[in-house]
């Protein structure tokens, strides 16, 4: 019974890490473009929910609204006027700059919060449970996390293969060049696609604070939690990387059953075999 | 007759070599304009600086009464210039009818619908949830066609649209000019084909190295002129 609570944990967990990986994917599958400050925009999601809710005392819906609308308004203008200049052939370019913005963002988080270790406190969420069986049950937090989690990939799949924007989405990452013949405006279609990924890294953050402890420096290990399931899953396909999320958190799990100290290395261990045995990823790229 | 496009000594770089050395072209609205001219004459290059895709800016190109030199290339497409690119470039990740409906993503209204293209080109129907790239060559080329059409432009170009195709083929798909041009829609053609040129065209110019070395209407045109304005040579010297 350990075992199955185990692996159900880990389902659940997975929620999290496909939040994660979800906007990392998109940008990537949209504009060929890896953000290495992806996990520490996901913590300032955190942080912003904390400010609003916490330090301010704003009612949790607003402060919600709040963290979406500046992550995906920042997302924006951050593609557009900062990272659209150094597109191009040549991905190191963005790796440099998003390096760079990731060291600035966990210093001016450090200065502005301190060190401290924080989380978002959720009252009764955290305590409460379903009882699946009456020898299973699941929290009530990751229970809704996971929800979370397959509303936002069912929504980026809608979005991606059923909306006109999509489409443009998807023709842009194919053949930018021509795009502009379609009356298409790369820079601002970029800028969109970052503004959708931003959103998604909001409610990632938001999830992020609710459910363990972060800190200014919590940041790259989310990241590397977010490259791994998006691998795993398969680059360019949506559903792949709620996939990837789950098994990354059941190994994680599972791994922590065996050994506590095994949780981080359980997971890490499956990704190189995935990566060895499947290194396109599990689910294959989708075309239409 | 309404002039529709003009440049005036329009010239177009890659780095530092020069690929065009001041075109002068007209089109009025209603024609059928074919540029003719061999490998690396600069046809390309011309429809890509009038599309915007390669760069105008303070030159003197005039599109249905305004300047368009130095405009982007987002904004040229929504005044109603549409082109179809050498070699398709059709989205492989797009079906035909998303390559199809993409074309009208600047919102240009117009007499161009799915239905118009798919009465335009019938054997589309069958194939509009297929990858646009699991099709065969002509088909791929009525897409292509077709998407540039979508967005109700004024003057559509198409960059070589026989190239690579049987000659079966490209007889079915010129037989679209005519009624591209009955729904309102200009036509300039690049074509190595001087035949298929001046069959289609009412007004054909010769590139050459970057220079038009010959313009004319199909009648006005002897093959001497057009092998000297094509090669550069004169007959008696093959
Ligand atoms: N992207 C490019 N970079 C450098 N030179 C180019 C490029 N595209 C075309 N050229 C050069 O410009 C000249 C005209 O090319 P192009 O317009 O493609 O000719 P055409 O379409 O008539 O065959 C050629 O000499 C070609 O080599
Ligand atoms: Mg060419």
């Amino acid at each position: 019974m350990v075992w199955i609570n185990a692996v159900l944990q880990g389902v659940l967990l997975g929620g999290l890490y496909a939040l994660f990986a979800a906007g990392l994917s998109l940008m990537f599958g949209v504009m060929r473009f890896v953000n290495i400050a992806h996990g520490d925009f996901i913590v300032v999601g955190a942080y912003l929910i904390l400010t609003f809710v916490i330090s301010w005392g704003l009612n949790p819906i607003i402060g919600v609204a709040l963290v979406l609308i500046l992550m995906a308004a920042a997302g924006y203008l951050n593609q557009r006027f900062v990272l659209n200049r150094v597109l191009g052939k040549d991905i190191l370019p963005p790796i440099l700059v998003t390096f760079g913005l990731s060291i600035i963002v966990q210093n001016g988080l450090l200065e502005l919060f301190s060190a401290d270790s924080r989380k978002l406190p959720t009252g009764t969420w955290e305590t409460s449970s379903l009882a699946l069986t009456d020898q299973i049950a699941v929290g009530l937090l990751p229970f809704l996390m996971f929800l979370t989690a397959v509303g936002v990939i069912a929504a980026m799949q809608f979005v991606f293969y059923r909306s006109a924007l999509g489409r443009m989405l998807r023709a842009t990452s194919d053949d930018p060049e021509i795009v502009p013949l379609m009356g298409g405006n790369n820079a601002r279609i970029f800028a969109i696609a970052t503004a959708l990924a931003s959103l998604v890294v909001g409610i990632a953050g938001i999830w992020l604070a609710m459910k363990t402890n972060f800190d200014p420096a919590a940041g790259p290990a989310r990241l590397l939690f977010a490259f791994e399931a998006v691998i795993i899953g398969g680059l360019g396909n949506i559903w792949g990387t709620l996939l990837g999320g789950i098994i990354l958190g059941v190994a994680q799990t599972v791994g922590a059953q065996i050994d506590a100290g095994y949780q981080i290395l359980a997971g890490h261990l499956v990704f190189l075999l995935l990566l060895v045995l499947r290194p396109k990823g599990l689910l294959p790229k989708v075309s239409h | 007759m309404t002039r529709l496009l003009e440049t005036q000594g329009l010239t177009a770089h890659y780095g530092d070599f020069q690929a065009l050395f001041g075109i002068d072209m007209t089109i009025d609205a209603g024609e059928t304009v074919a540029i003719i001219g061999s490998n690396g004459a600069g046809k390309s290059t011309f429809l890509r600086a009038l599309t915007g895709l390669r760069p105008t800016a303070g030159q003197s190109v005039q599109f249905d009464g305004q300047s368009i030199a130095g405009l982007p290339a987002y904004r040229i497409h929504k005044l109603g210039l549409a082109m179809v690119p050498e070699g398709r470039r059709l989205f492989p990740s797009l079906t035909v009818e998303e390559n199809l409906l993409i074309g009208a993503a600047g919102g240009r209204k117009g007499p161009w619908s799915l239905k118009s293209i798919y009465d335009l080109f019938p054997d589309l129907v069958a194939k509009k949830h297929n990858p646009g790239t699991a099709l065969s060559g002509g088909q791929q080329q009525m897409v292509a066609i077709g998407r540039a059409l979508m967005s109700n432009p004024k003057l559509v170009l198409c960059d070589e649209i026989s190239l690579g195709l049987a000659p079966k083929i490209i007889k079915d798909i010129y037989q679209a000019v005519p009624q591209i041009r009955a729904n309102g829609t200009s036509v300039l053609v690049v074509e190595q084909d001087v035949g298929q040129a001046l069959a289609v065209a009412t007004r054909v110019y010769c590139f050459m190295e970057g220079r038009v070395s010959l313009t004319g209407t199909p009648a006005s045109l002897t093959r001497s002129q057009i092998a000297q304005a094509y090669f550069g040579l004169t007959e008696e010297a093959h």
